[in-house]
């Protein structure tokens, strides 16, 4: 009997080998003359363990990991196809504890089989939702978006479903739904796993928006950054489309969607939707102002629904299990789950969904086991490189948009990057400044100059020089670009370098002279 | 940026438009397909993309200049080393492996996130990604033995 044995080919389990551990155990198993049959999934998300190696025994998955090629060998002796026992032996892959006290729904595939298998898809729950919605009329399908109570992944968190009857209601003609896979946040990266590990859910979830909005035409704007998401999503479109669940007729309903992919080209602006929707137009990714808000004069000037990945992700699971069930998840108005993603210095990095409101505790040192480096936790940035830094005292609070919004915090795209002790905060104060100079498309000038006089200004201030004086020039900075900033570019760099100033004051200290803040 | 010195060959710039129906909104997808080709954009692409979709060259050469993968100019060494400095890098030591590599004499580019966050840093070499990298792995590799 063939055994099938799971490499992921996610980038993050290819990027520390899983490639080579998928040609050792193809070698390996022809000359030992053993019947196997390689798949390669998704990642399960435990990143921390890449490559994590299943294989299909009688009694289940069993979890192999890190694998490295060397050891393929003495896995075999083992007799791991029968689950045997290994020093790299996790147990049966769904008995990890760290999987297990999650709750995936929009995630429930992620790395069970070949992400591009369109059986598979059917199998485990796909196409449910999109069969579902083609009896549906629109009104009844944004009802389901509402009682979910989903909001916006990208980290606004708007309630979907306004936007959704807003398209919906503009005048017939010529609509669009874009989706923003454009994750250029540092410390995120659950919407390249789930094109890379689940496309055809974005697509389900993207024709099913199209349905309830009048929309037929689609497109996903992924960064160039991720080039085996852009491949997998472009494969997916095709094998979609030759199924029927893309073109002219719809599942034979004689409705019509199509998706495109575009790639960017590396310009972390383009995630912020109006630049993006430039992009997507053929321009330079310049910020267009507010208003007109896209749902009502988006791409080409048509009314355009634009969502996250995984806004658009999980619409497949709300529809399939009803609104009522996704908001029987979560904490106060932030309903549902949220991806969290692990990452820095962080012992068990990887994917987490939870419902909203586990603690920062919860996720940084429960899930992630504290730093990498074994040195004490220092600080956590939430929400990528535009949200707060968190101190200590802060962790207990819960993952929940407005409890953290309370505290100074943003939740963001989910992003958790954590460091120890040896992080200097003035010095990524300074990187907030520069990163926002480096990436800032210049329409507004608050972003523009703010960006550059910040960084010379925290520079100032590490070198010792003017330290009172600098620290009132760069607040007085921080509120112009916050109050007067056409985006969130501008207007949230402030948060991470006034998180720092506050939380971690001694770093700005007076250098030379020994002063406190 | 462009390179300022032109080629007579713009074969290349009317098939990569012609291949996208010749559509201005197509102008990233062209300018991605003649870099793929060629390596980079010059003078004699943006005046034969800009006659085939109708635009003015200032248009062609403003999105070429905007977008940091179309303005990197042909053959830039630094495109074979690229060092994620954003901030969960940062936080396993990116900028210090940088700068090992640059004392190296490895010619290093910046790259802001390539969502391999929890296996920091990560750098690109000929186009695939690595995690947990470090200074040794990265030469390894340069020198073209496996790591």
């Amino acid at each position: 009997m063939t055994i099938r044995v799971f490499v992921p080919r996610d980038t993050a389990a290819v990027s520390v080998g899983a490639d080579r551990v998928a040609a050792a155990i193809s070698a390996e198993a022809e000359r030992r003359g053993a019947a196997v049959e390689i798949v390669r999934n998704g990642s399960r998300g435990l990143l921390w363990l890449e490559p994590l190696v299943e294989v299909e025994t009688t009694a289940g998955r069993v979890a192999y990991g890190p694998v490295v090629p060397r050891d393929v060998s003495s896995l075999f002796e083992a007799g791991w196809l029968e689950g045997g026992a290994h020093a790299m032996r996790l147990g049966p892959t769904e008995e990890i504890v760290w999987l297990r006290e999650q709750t995936r729904l929009t995630f429930a595939r992620l790395g069970l089989e070949d992400p591009l298998d369109l059986a598979a898809y059917e199998r485990l729950g796909g196409l449910v939702a999109l069969r579902c919605a083609l009896d549906l009329d629109s009104r009844a399908i944004i009802a389901e978006i509402e009682a979910s109570g989903l909001r916006g992944r990208g980290g606004a968190a708007f309630p979907a479903h306004i936007k959704w009857r807003t398209v919906a209601e503009q005048p017939a003609g010529q609509k669009y739904v874009c989706c923003n896979a454009d994750e250029g946040d540092s410390g995120t990266f659950a919407d390249r796993m789930l094109m890379e590990g689940d496309p055809f859910a974005l697509l389900e979830g993207m024709v099913i928006s199209g349905l309830a909005t009048g929309a037929d035409a689609g497109f996903i704007y992924i960064r160039s950054e991720y080039p085996a998401a852009i491949a997998t999503m472009s494969e997916a479109v095709r094998r979609f489309t030759a199924a029927g669940w893309l073109g002219a007729d719809v599942g034979g309903s004689g409705r019509r969607f199509s998706v495109e992919i575009r790639r960017g080209a590396g310009a972390y602006i383009c995630g912020e939707e109006s630049a993006m929707l430039e992009s997507l137009e053929g321009k330079r990714g310049t910020v267009r102002a507010k208003p007109p808000i896209p749902a009502i004069a988006g791409l080409f000037g048509r009314p355009t629904l634009v969502h996250n990945v995984l806004s658009l992700g999980t619409v497949p699971w709300i529809i399939a299990h009803g609104g009522v069930a996704y908001a029987a998840h979560g904490s106060g108005r932030s309903r549902g789950t949220q991806a969290f993603q692990l990452g820095g210095n962080v012992r068990r990095g990887g994917l987490v969904e939870l419902p909203f409101g586990a603690s920062i505790d919860r996720l940084v040192n429960g899930f992630g086991g504290g730093t990498a480096s074994g040195r004490p936790f220092r600080t956590a940035q939430l929400g990528g490189p535009l949200g707060a830094y968190v101190d200590a005292a802060m962790l207990g609070l819960p993952m929940d948009y407005e409890a953290l919004a309370a505290a100074g915090a943003m939740l963001g795209h989910g992003g958790i990057v954590v460091f120890d002790d040896s992080v200097d905060m003035a010095k990524m104060a300074k990187f907030a400044f520069e990163f926002c100079a480096h990436e800032s498309c210049g329409k507004c000038t608050p972003c523009r100059i703010g960006s550059v006089r910040g960084a010379e200004t925290v520079g100032e201030i590490i070198a010792g020089r003017d330290v009172a004086a600098n620290l009132a020039l760069v607040e007085d900075l921080c509120e112009v670009m916050t109050d007067a900033s056409l985006c969130a570019m501008g207007g949230l760099t402030p948060m991470p370098v006034r998180s720092a100033i506050r939380l971690f004051g001694e770093d700005f200290a007076d250098r030379l002279h020994g002063e406190t803040v | 940026m462009a390179t300022p010195q032109s080629t007579t060959d713009t074969g290349l710039a009317i098939a990569a438009c012609a291949l996208h129906g010749n559509r201005p909104t197509a102008l990233l997808e062209v300018l991605h397909e003649i870099r793929a080709r060629r390596g980079g954009i010059d003078e004699s692409d943006l005046r034969a993309v800009a006659g085939a979709l109708n635009l003015s060259r200032a248009e062609v050469y403003g999105v070429v200049s905007f977008y940091g993968d179309l303005r990197v100019p042909a053959g830039d060494p630094a495109l074979e080393v690229r060092v994620c400095l954003a901030e969960a890098c940062r936080s396993r030591g990116a900028a210090e492996l940088a700068a090992e590599l640059e004392q190296h004499g490895v010619v290093v580019a910046p790259v802001y996130c390539l969502g391999n966050c929890a296996l920091a840093p990560a750098v690109v070499q000929d186009g695939v990604v690595h995690g947990r990298a470090d200074a040794a792995s990265v030469l390894a590799r340069i020198a073209g033995v496996p790591a």
